[in-house]
């Protein structure tokens, strides 16, 4: 068993980006997330592995400066919140386009504009439908607590540097805030710059007579070659769809109702489906892990006897839109969730449940 | 002129002056008379000359040296407008002991670049600072910049830059010599031969700070004439900058070895 410590889940972000054997991480303070560049700063990672830490004039020069430190094939990352998210949305929109590997953690809080510093869920859509100019997609992640925290950012680094793209930890207020037992995964080495040259060869090392010069850019003035590489991310978002969906199902034998819930909703719905039992209420939960790619195909194989669907998010509804297209209108799917940084509670849930599907 | 003149004339015997292997055999997209190509050329002529081409990667801006990476022939960046001091300061932090320098135009550089610009000077980032000064947008058409002249016209001043409303023309070069983080300053041209030494050497001793690890960034101003966003010969456009540009935008050095010149 590796190391267990009691940590908030921005800490404990921080320390898995030490332990993956991150290069840089660029960031600029916001709440509910500012743990995470506070523990890096105070862990003084360049001295346990060589690991950069800068705090940015800006989320927009952040972003920047994980998108030239991506550009070197070593391992950047950044984090922030909604507000800075969408500060982000510029870069990250070049890094897709570019085709350049990074995590970067969203710790959602209400929204829009400056909104609340409390949990919400209400960044579903940015994260997964683009939220920056141009066709692209990030590879997006929903961990449901702070082990998830931990791990997350290790696959997320496996993941962006498999298929050369930029990778969402969409986490929230209250699994960033809350402290949970983790098991630390055991530290990885930080790449060698041959290890880097040889992984990968795209990467701005300085260009040597054995090779063509690297070019990092998203920019073609000819738009034949443009949709050219358009379609060559639209097939890489295609395999990363076949190759990469995770879900958990919890209490999901002999059911006749079903929640969609991620991240801390998931958690909620979880004490839900006990308060139901108590009732007689026969329901379970899936649980998708990946956002992007949206396991859509999970759900459909699920429908068989169910009678009815609750997503449950922290907003006014976005990923139920996903839930709704998987299902192709066999059973209703309704949605509920408090907005405004308001969580609700399994009560709320199970009534929500009674209304909108069982009554409804 | 087909591709086969140009293979008769260029015979090894003709040769008297040859372009650096360190820019490529692409054809330079800029108007004639335009100062990016000989700004292109002394930046990869020294790289060339220190030596240091493997070692060395360029962040290129927008504006109408976005394709400079297609004529440097080194690894680079393409950055966001306005974001390549950021980019700069991402790779250097994680690849210390490399050259690496931005190559923005005015509007890049001075509008929306600002916060990147003053704070990678502020923080003393060990990079090169390439700074093409105009005047004016020029990729997009000729629109008025943060530097652009009082009273100067363009295409969103057609009037002439109006300083009541449309506020004054930004010294950037000014502002970053008066931060700590900055080791070296200095302004030039490349609108004659003397002055393209002189931006040489300038370029030179950049490179060679960096290399030296002074800590603290080199940023070179070059002031070069845009005579198609001016709308006049490239001669004309020489002749007005001298006469308009360069009162306001004095040649020669600011800062040498973290110094302000008095």
């Amino acid at each position: 068993m590796g190391e267990l410590k009691l940590m908030k889940g921005n800490e404990a972000v921080a320390e898995a980006a030490i332990r993956a054997g991150a290069d840089g991480y660029f960031g600029y303070p916001i709440t509910p997330q500012s743990e995470v560049i506070e523990y890096l700063m105070a862990e003084k990672p360049y001295e346990r592995t060589g690991m950069v830490v800068l705090q940015a004039e800006s989320e927009i020069a952040a972003i920047n400066m994980v998108y030239g430190a991506a550009g070197t094939g070593k391992k950047a990352m950044t984090s922030s919140s909604s507000p800075g998210i969408s500060l982000k949305m510029e870069g990250i929109s070049y890094l897709a386009g570019t085709e350049l590997p990074c995590v970067i953690l969203n710790v959602v809080r209400g929204g829009p504009g400056l909104g609340t510093i409390q949990p919400s869920q209400a960044d579903y859509f940015q994260a997964t439908k683009g939220g920056g100019h141009g066709d692209y997609r990030m590879i997006v992640l929903a961990p449901a607590s702070v082990q998830e925290m931990s791990d997350f950012v290790k696959l997320g680094f496996e993941l962006a540097f498999k298929y050369r793209n930029p990778l969402m930890i969409l986490s929230d207020g209250v699994i960033g805030q809350m402290m949970e037992k983790v098991e630390l995964f055991d530290p990885i080495p930080r790449w060698t710059d041959e290890e880097i040259k040889e992984m990968s060869p795209w990467a701005t090392t300085g260009k040597t007579k054995k090779r063509e010069r690297n070019i990092l850019t998203s920019l073609d003035l000819d738009p034949s070659r443009q949709e050219k590489h358009n379609e060559k991310l639209v097939a890489k978002y295609k395999k990363i769809s076949e190759n990469e969906i995770r879900f958990e199902k919890i209490n999901c034998e002999d059911i006749d109702y079903l929640f969609v819930a991620y991240g801390s909703s998931s958690r909620i719905c979880q004490k839900a489906i006990q308060l139901a039992k108590e009732k007689g209420i026969k329901i379970g939960l899936l649980r998708p892990i990946t956002l992007f790619p949206f396991p859509t195909k999970a759900i459909q194989d699920m429908l068989g006897n169910i009678k009815g669907i609750l997503c449950v998010e922290m907003s006014a509804g976005q990923m139920v839109e996903d839930v709704r297209l998987a299902v192709e209108g066999k059973v209703p799917v309704e949605h509920y969730g408090r907005m405004g940084g308001i969580v609700h509670s399994p009560q709320e849930v199970l009534e929500a449940l009674e209304q909108k599907i069982i009554g409804g | 002129m087909s591709e086969n003149i140009l293979k008769e004339i260029i015979q090894p015997e003709n040769i008297v002056y040859q372009k650096t292997k360190m820019m490529t055999d692409k054809v330079l997209s800029y108007c004639p008379g335009c100062g990016h190509g000989t700004a292109h050329r002394i930046i990869m002529e020294v790289v060339d000359e220190m030596g240091i081409g493997e070692e060395t990667i360029g962040i290129a801006p927008v504006g109408c040296s976005v394709l400079a990476y297609e004529f440097m022939n080194i690894d680079m960046q393409e950055a966001a407008h306005g974001r390549a001091p950021a980019l700069a300061t991402g790779i250097k932090r994680l690849w210390p002991d490399k050259f690496v320098f931005t190559y923005q135009g005015d509007g890049d550089l001075a509008a929306i670049g600002t916060a990147e610009t003053i704070h990678a000077c502020n923080r003393g980032e060990n990079i090169c600072i390439f700074f093409i000064n105009n005047g004016i947008y020029g990729m997009t058409g000729g629109q008025m910049a943060p530097t652009t002249l009082p009273n100067m016209k363009s295409s969103t001043s057609p009037y002439g830059r109006d300083i009541a409303t449309m506020g004054n023309p930004l010294k950037m070069t000014d502002i970053v010599a008066t931060l700590p983080g900055t080791y070296f300053v200095s302004r030039h041209s490349v609108h004659t031969p003397r002055n393209v030494r002189r931006t040489k050497k300038a370029v030179r001793k950049a490179f060679e700070n960096q290399r030296d690890k002074k800590g603290g960034v080199s940023f070179v101003e070059i002031l070069s004439n845009c005579n198609s966003g001016w709308k006049m010969t490239p001669v004309q456009a020489n002749e007005w900058m001298v006469e308009n540009m360069f009162p306001f935008y004095p040649l020669g050095d600011m800062k040498i070895d973290g110094e302000l010149v008095k």
